[in-house]
């Protein structure tokens, strides 16, 4: 029950902050170029945006919950489960975000689940 | 057509970028965590451990990759989408498993060998695809 918990917590706290950072990031604007004063102003533009400090508190509460998995649970069994956080988050690019997930990126990410799962597995 | 090209080119520069930072910030971190040796959970081995730390040249440079790691994360996500750049960064498990091999001469499992050709498999069907579906926002024009 309680690993359940923290691994919800893991999946829905990593791919929550990364949704959250992914429109801090569009609400900021790609930067005109890519030198030091450019990316200096971006950063700064960064900064100020709130779905940013939104994502960064949630992606320390994955982390926080990876943290205690791993100290509960084998890392073979922490590490291939959390690969479900690609399929949360392309459900969450697609739905909340509205992105255009078309049927040969799906196929692509279920691949790349599979495959971080094997990996982690060894 | 060439505004499309333009945008995936830097798209998989800065995603490449991502990857080789994290992975040398994470050995870099791994590197000056065995040279510091295992933290004793007491007042005295935290605080021991934290003055090793804080000192620690590796670690510094582990911290460095991983800010280059999280600026090029940053920057790539505003412009590409997250569903694009997220499976994307995942080639480097990849990366980690061919350099295991090739510098460290580390043994690999057939298993593990299967999931290296399916995240390459799948890196490689995301990266046909559009790495922008959504509109540019009137916030980030204004």
């Amino acid at each position: 029950m309680h690993v359940t918990l923290f691994l919800s917590l893991l999946i829905f706290g990593s791919t929550g902050g990364e949704i959250a950072i992914t429109r801090g990031m569009k609400a900021t604007g790609e930067p005109e170029r890519l030198r030091p004063k450019e990316m200096l102003q971006f950063l700064g533009r960064a900064l100020c945006n709130g779905w940013f400090w939104a994502g960064v508190p949630l992606m320390a509460l994955s982390f926080y919950a990876l943290l205690v998995l791993l100290s509960w649970e084998p890392i073979s069994f922490v590490i291939p489960a959390s690969a479900l956080s690609y399929v949360v988050g392309t459900l969450g690019a697609k739905y909340i975000l509205g992105e255009d997930v078309s049927a040969a990126r799906w196929a692509g990410v279920v691949l790349v689940c599979v495959g971080v799962a094997l990996v982690a597995l060894g | 057509m060439a505004t499309e090209g333009r945008l995936r080119i830097k798209t998989l520069v800065m995603v490449c970028m991502m990857v080789v930072c994290a992975n040398a910030g994470d050995l870099m971190l791994k590197r000056a965590m065995l040279q510091i040796g295992a933290v004793e959970l007491s007042a005295s081995g935290l605080a021991h451990a934290f003055r090793m730390t804080v000192t620690s040249g590796t670690l510094w440079v582990g911290i460095f990759f991983l800010c280059g790691f999280m600026l090029s994360y940053m920057t790539v996500l505003s412009w590409a989408n997250y569903s694009y750049v997220m499976p994307a960064g995942a080639f480097g498990y990849a990366l980690l498993t061919f350099f295991a091999v090739v510098f460290l001469h580390e043994a690999v499992s057939p298993r593990r060998w299967v999931g290296v050709v399916l995240i390459c498999v799948g890196v490689l069907l995301v990266g046909q695809t559009k790495p922008r579906t959504t509109a540019v926002t009137r916030e980030a024009l204004a």
